[in-house]
C-alpha cells in the first residue's frame, strides 16, 4: 500500500509539472525551480512534513523533495548557529544529493556520449 | 527600371535558368515522403565528423563540389557565389567559400535564405554582371538546435507547435545554358512584425510576411494564385500554414488550392517532428528536389516559391524582443 500510494502521489506531481509544461508557455527550468520552491516553501509553512509522511517516497523523489530539504536544514542549522544558518543550512542535507549528481555525471560524461 | 513590375517585383528577361542542382538530405528527411526527389540521402547524420558544426560544413560542401562536377564546370569559370546558412556569422557558408577561389556573397535570411539567393544570382545574370552563379545553403539540425533552442544533450521536450530543423544541404548554378527551369520573376518582401513572441511557434510569425509577399507578387505580376501549378511556401508548418491560408480567404484571394508547404510536407504525419520542418535546408531541397523534378517531368508549369524567414536571435528572445519575419518569392517556369 505503501508503495502504490508513493507511486501515485509522485506520478502526479510530475504529470501536473507535464500538463504546466505542455500549456504553459514556460520552459523546463522554469519548471524545475518553480517546483523547488514550491516545495521549499511548503516545508516552510510546515505543510510538506505530514505530505511527506504520508506519501513517502512519492513525496522524496520529485524536486519538490529536493527544495523542502533545502528548508529542513537551514531551520535546524538556524536552531543550531543563529542567523549563520541561514546560510549554512541550504546545502547541510542537499549536499549530499548535490555532490553525487556532479561526480556521477562527471564520471559518466568521461566515459560516455550523449545521444545525437 | 524596366526589369521592374508594380511596386517590388523584378522581371527577369533574359531568362537565367537553374542549370545543375544537387540536394543532400539527412537520414530522417530520407524517411519522410519525398526521400525519392532528393540526390541523395546520409547514412548518418554525423558524416563522420567530430561536431554536427563540421558535418554542416562538409555537406554544404558536398553539395558544391557534385554540382561543379554535374555541371562539368570548374570552379574558376563562376563569378559568384552567394551562400547563407544559419549558425552565428553565417560560418557554415564562410568555412565552405573559403576553400574556393572564388568571389563570395555571403547573405542572412534565416530559412528564406535560398530564394535570397536565387533572386540575387537571377539578378546578376540579368545585369550582365555574371555568366555563371553558384548558389547554396545547408542546415542541420543539431546546430540549429544549439544556436536558436537548447543543446540537444539537454534533451528538452519538444511541443507542438515547435519545427525540427532539416538536416540537409543544396547547391546549384545558375547561367544562360539551355537547359533547366527559368527564373522569371523574385520579388524580394519587406521585415513584417506583428509582435509575435514565441520563438517556439515560429510559423504564425512568419505567416503574415509570406501573405504579405504573396499579395504583392500578384498584385505586381497581375496573376492570381490559379496561375500557378503550385505555391511552395517554405516552412510555415503546419501552425503557419493554417494561418496563412486563413489570412488569403479573409482576402477573398481564389486557388488556395495550389498551396503546398515545404515544412509540413518534408516529414510524413508518421514522424514526430511538431509542426513540420523549417531550416535554411529546407525550402532549399525541397525546390531544388521536388518541385525541379516536378517542373523538369512537366508535372507542373509554373511554380511560385515563397521562402519565408523568422529574423530572431538567441539574443533577441532572451530579451523580450518580437520576432521580425521576411518572405522572398521566386516564379520558375519550365
Amino acid at each position: 500500500m505503501q508503495y502504490l500510494i508513493a507511486f501515485l502521489v509522485g506520478g502526479a506531481i510530475c504529470a501536473l509539472a507535464q500538463l504546466i509544461f505542455d500549456t504553459a508557455k514556460c520552459s523546463s527550468a522554469h519548471i524545475l525551480v518553480g517546483l523547488t520552491c514550491l516545495g521549499a516553501v511548503l516545508n516552510g509553512l510546515g505543510l510538506y512534513e505530514p505530505f511527506q509522511e504520508f506519501a513517502g517516497a512519492g513525496a522524496l523523489v520529485p524536486v519538490m523533495g529536493f527544495g523542502s530539504s533545502i528548508t529542513t536544514g537551514m531551520i535546524s542549522e538556524v536552531k543550531r548557529l543563529g542567523w549563520e544558518g541561514l546560510f549554512t543550512g541550504a546545502f547541510e542535507i542537499t549536499g549530499l544529493g548535490l555532490a553525487a549528481a556532479v561526480v556521477f555525471s562527471s564520471l559518466l560524461a568521461l566515459s560516455s556520449k550523449p545521444h545525437r | 527600371m524596366g526589369n521592374r513590375l508594380g511596386t517590388r517585383t523584378l522581371t527577369f528577361s533574359r531568362g537565367p535558368r537553374i542549370t545543375s542542382r544537387y540536394t543532400l538530405v539527412g537520414p530522417r528527411e530520407g524517411k519522410g515522403p519525398y526521400a525519392l526527389d532528393f540526390h541523395e540521402i546520409l547514412a548518418d547524420d554525423s558524416l563522420g565528423q567530430k561536431t554536427a558544426e563540421k558535418t554542416e560544413r562538409l555537406m554544404l560542401e558536398l553539395a558544391i563540389a557534385k554540382t561543379l562536377e554535374q555541371h562539368d564546370t570548374s570552379i574558376d569559370e563562376l563569378h559568384f557565389l552567394i551562400a547563407g546558412d544559419l549558425l552565428n556569422q553565417i560560418t557554415t557558408s564562410c568555412l565552405a567559400a573559403s576553400t574556393h577561389a572564388v568571389p563570395f556573397i555571403g547573405i542572412y535570411g534565416a530559412c528564406s535564405t535560398f530564394a535570397e539567393a536565387l533572386g540575387l544570382g537571377a539578378v546578376l545574370l540579368q545585369g550582365d554582371f555574371a555568366e555563371q552563379v553558384l548558389i547554396g545553403t545547408a542546415s542541420h539540425y543539431q546546430t540549429a538546435e544549439r544556436q536558436f533552442r537548447y543543446p540537444i544533450e539537454l534533451n528538452v521536450q519538444h511541443i507542438r507547435t515547435n519545427q525540427v530543423t532539416v538536416t540537409g544541404a543544396a547547391a546549384a548554378i545558375l547561367s544562360f545554358a539551355d537547359r533547366g527551369p527559368r527564373i522569371t520573376h523574385a520579388t524580394f518582401g519587406t521585415v513584417v512584425d506583428m509582435g509575435l513572441k514565441d520563438p517556439h511557434d515560429m510559423g504564425s510569425a512568419m505567416a503574415p510576411a509570406a501573405f504579405r509577399t504573396i499579395k504583392e507578387h500578384l498584385a505586381d505580376t497581375g496573376r492570381t494564385l490559379a496561375d500557378y501549378d503550385i505555391v511552395l511556401t517554405g516552412d510555415l508548418g503546419r501552425q503557419g500554414s493554417k494561418m496563412l491560408r486563413l489570412l488569403l480567404e479573409r482576402e477573398g484571394f481564389e486557388g488556395l488550392e495550389r498551396l503546398q508547404d515545404g515544412g509540413s510536407q518534408i516529414f510524413g504525419d508518421w514522424q514526430p517532428v511538431g509542426a513540420g520542418g523549417s531550416g535554411a535546408a529546407c525550402v532549399a531541397v525541397m525546390t531544388l528536389g521536388y518541385i525541379l523534378n516536378a517542373l523538369e517531368s512537366a508535372k507542373a508549369k509554373r511554380v511560385l516559391i515563397v521562402a519565408t524567414g523568422a529574423l530572431l536571435s538567441a539574443l533577441t528572445v532572451l530579451q523580450g524582443e518580437s520576432i521580425p519575419c521576411i518572405a522572398h518569392a521566386i516564379a520558375l517556369e519550365q
